[in-house]
């Protein structure tokens, strides 16, 4: 187990320098150069061609839609379209792709120079700055055999399925981002959130972090703060943490790696400029290959494919397809419906904003669909370690919505329901059906309770009559015991003191 | 005459995996050499209006449709393999990472 200086004491020291690289799958039909099917699962070695095998006279061919996606997401990001961009080789021995190398784009890649504003859970807002997006093609699954682990340390051999290499890749490369601060692990978290949403509404991956179709890697470094009027510090040794496979590991890998790195500077230590693996388990990084020559890539423009040279309609056509910036759609929907900061905030984090936007639409007050999904729908997720939108659709949220709205339930009674409808007993109006759950609004029935409670309890009836309304208390939770909590509490206790005057003495 | 020296040789053969004799190294260096001089030559003639150029055809923008087509099967990949498991390539377990 590292040394880890606390994180206080670690920001007050060093300023956090960070970059990150993600990694996006896109979601077309076929593969980046080959017209295999892009679906990666299933049997391996069946989703290939003898282009993604590299067999001997098997040609590249660029797959057109995966160029207009990444044209896409470069607008989205806010870069500007290469006039001109080519593919490179970029050379490596390495069984995870059988040509010795992959196709990806160097110094021409097909967008550069972008932002995307994140927005912080304090409400800060911070421009990410972008250095470019280019293509590429993933890489096979290696599956390590042997060994105590089954890491690839001790392995007696590893199992390669090629299903994998050729999906179409884009690789978003921001620039040295300054200026996070204490900040930098919920920056990272969000940013990697706002690529996900902006991806997601591009509608040009599933963006799945726990299935790899996003994948992030973070490089951070520290630098020791001066005094005042002292030139600042070079910049210190980074490291890239990779393997981190969701939003809350990218805020602890950065957590961990300021902490980690300023306990070795602090005692006059040097970082080792090197990938190092987060371990979800542990919560910790672990070293890995470090950086050296293996890193000369030896790139070269891709003999077997031609640049790549969008037209300025194309370009002009996509960018007046592209859907709302998440920034800009968020603070319309707060001003839309009318949420404070605070509320607005609570949602955000939830990540629930879209399940709210359908309730909304399926009818529901934006008030009550954000309460149902951040309160006891995510309780219930969080209890049971699983994901919100699993458990019930915006559908069933906004007609539970309706039932309370039109007075058919009370809140208890709709969480009753709520709790018949996550379990499989069908719509909310099926489980209040089927479980009888609808309040008892018949006041006759309301009544006749009430009577009987006020008529058991001589001496509450007479502190009501007496003026000492507080006293009702006993008599309506009488009276609910007796409706089996299937009655409107504010009716009952109107009735109760109606009841009081109007009994016989 | 171009500087390539040694020590990049070796590194070069290094990196594409090619053992290389001590006897080999010094021919390819000065045959590397010479190749640097002709690219240098040609480099002269190059003016600043002359465009890098990746393929010798001027061509552009050759794409293709996103239609699943044709794949092989596991048997068909394999067949050519070394060794497998029936289902994947088997390879010596390599000290590295995935890129």
């Amino acid at each position: 187990m590292a040394k880890l200086m606390d994180y206080d004491r670690a920001l007050e020291l060093f300023e956090p320098v960070l970059g990150f690289e993600v990694h996006i799958e896109l979601s077309t039909k076929t593969k980046m150069f080959s017209d295999a099917p892009n679906y990666f699962g299933g049997e391996p070695n069946t989703n290939i061609t003898p282009v993604d095998l590299g067999l001997p006279g098997s040609l590249p061919v660029v797959n057109g839609q995966a160029v207009r996606y990444a044209i896409s997401l470069g607008l989205a990001l806010g870069c500007s379209i290469a006039p001109t961009s080519r593919f490179a080789r970029k050379n490596y021995f390495y069984p995870d792709l059988a040509k010795n190398y992959q196709i990806s784009q160097s110094d021409e890649p097909i967008a550069f120079a972008g932002s995307v504003e994140v927005e912080l859970p304090n409400g800060r807002m911070f421009t990410v700055p972008i250095e470019r997006a280019h293509m590429e093609e993933d890489a096979g699954k290696l599956t390590h055999v042997g060994g105590a682990t089954g890491r690839i340390q001790g392995a007696e051999y590893s199992l390669v399925d090629y299903n994998r290499a050729g999906v179409p890749l884009v690789e978003i490369v921001t620039d040295i981002i300054y200026g996070a601060e204490a900040d930098a692990p919920e920056l990272a978290k969000a940013y990697v959130s706002t690529i996900r949403d902006i991806v997601v509404g591009l509608g040009i991956s599933e963006a799945r972090m726990e299935r790899g179709n996003l994948r992030c890697d973070a490089n951070i470094s520290l630098r020791r703060r001066t005094p005042e009027g002292e030139p600042p510090a070079p910049l210190g040794t980074r490291t890239e943490t990779k393997n981190v496979n969701s939003l809350r590991s990218v805020e602890r890998a950065i957590r961990y790696e300021i902490q980690r790195q300023a306990a070795i500077l602090d005692e006059g230590g040097t970082i080792t400029q090197e990938t190092r693996h987060w371990h979800e388990d542990t919560g910790e990084t672990s070293a890995g290959r470090p950086k050296s020559d293996a890193d000369d890539y030896r790139y070269f423009p891709e003999p077997d494919l031609l640049p790549v040279v969008p037209s300025d309609e194309l370009i002009e056509e996509l960018r007046a397809a592209l859907p709302e910036a998440p920034a800009i759609r968020r603070r319309r929907l707060k001003a839309e419906w009318n949420f404070t900061d605070l509320e607005f905030q609570d949602l955000t984090n939830s990540g629930l904003v879209n399940e709210v936007i359908d309730t909304v639409a399926a009818g529901a007050s934006p008030a009550a669909a954000r309460k149902w999904w951040t309160g006891e729908i995510a309780r219930t997720a969080n209890a049971q370690g699983v994901d919100a939108t699993t458990l019930v659709t915006p559908l069933q949220v906004a007609q539970l919505v309706a039932l309370v709205d039109d007075g058919t339930l009370t809140d208890r009674l709709a969480r009753q329901v709520l709790e018949g409808v996550i379990a499989g007993e069908g719509t909310p109006q099926q489980v209040v059906d089927a479980r009888g759950l609808a309040v008892v609004s018949d006041d006759g029935a309301l009544i006749a309770a009430i009577d009987e409670a006020l008529q058991s309890q001589p001496d509450v009836l007479a502190k009501i009559r007496d003026g000492k309304v507080q006293a009702a208390g006993a008599v309506i939770g009488a009276v609910m015991k007796a409706m089996k909590g299937q009655a409107d509490a504010a009716r009952v206790r109107e009735l109760v003191l109606e009841r009081a005057t109007a009994l016989p003495e | 005459m171009s500087e390539i020296t040694q020590e990049q040789v070796t590194h070069l053969a290094n990196l594409a995996r090619i053992a290389l004799t001590p006897e080999e190294i010094v021919s390819l260096t000065s045959e590397l050499g010479s190749i640097m001089d002709h690219v240098a030559t040609v480099t002269e003639v190059a003016t600043p209006d002359v465009p890098a150029t990746s393929h010798p055809i001027p061509l552009q923008n050759v794409f293709r449709d996103d239609v699943v087509g044709q794949t092989l099967t596991a048997e068909e990949a394999l067949a050519g393999a070394p060794d497998h498991d029936g289902s994947r390539f088997r390879v010596t377990a390599i000290l590295g990472e995935e890129q």
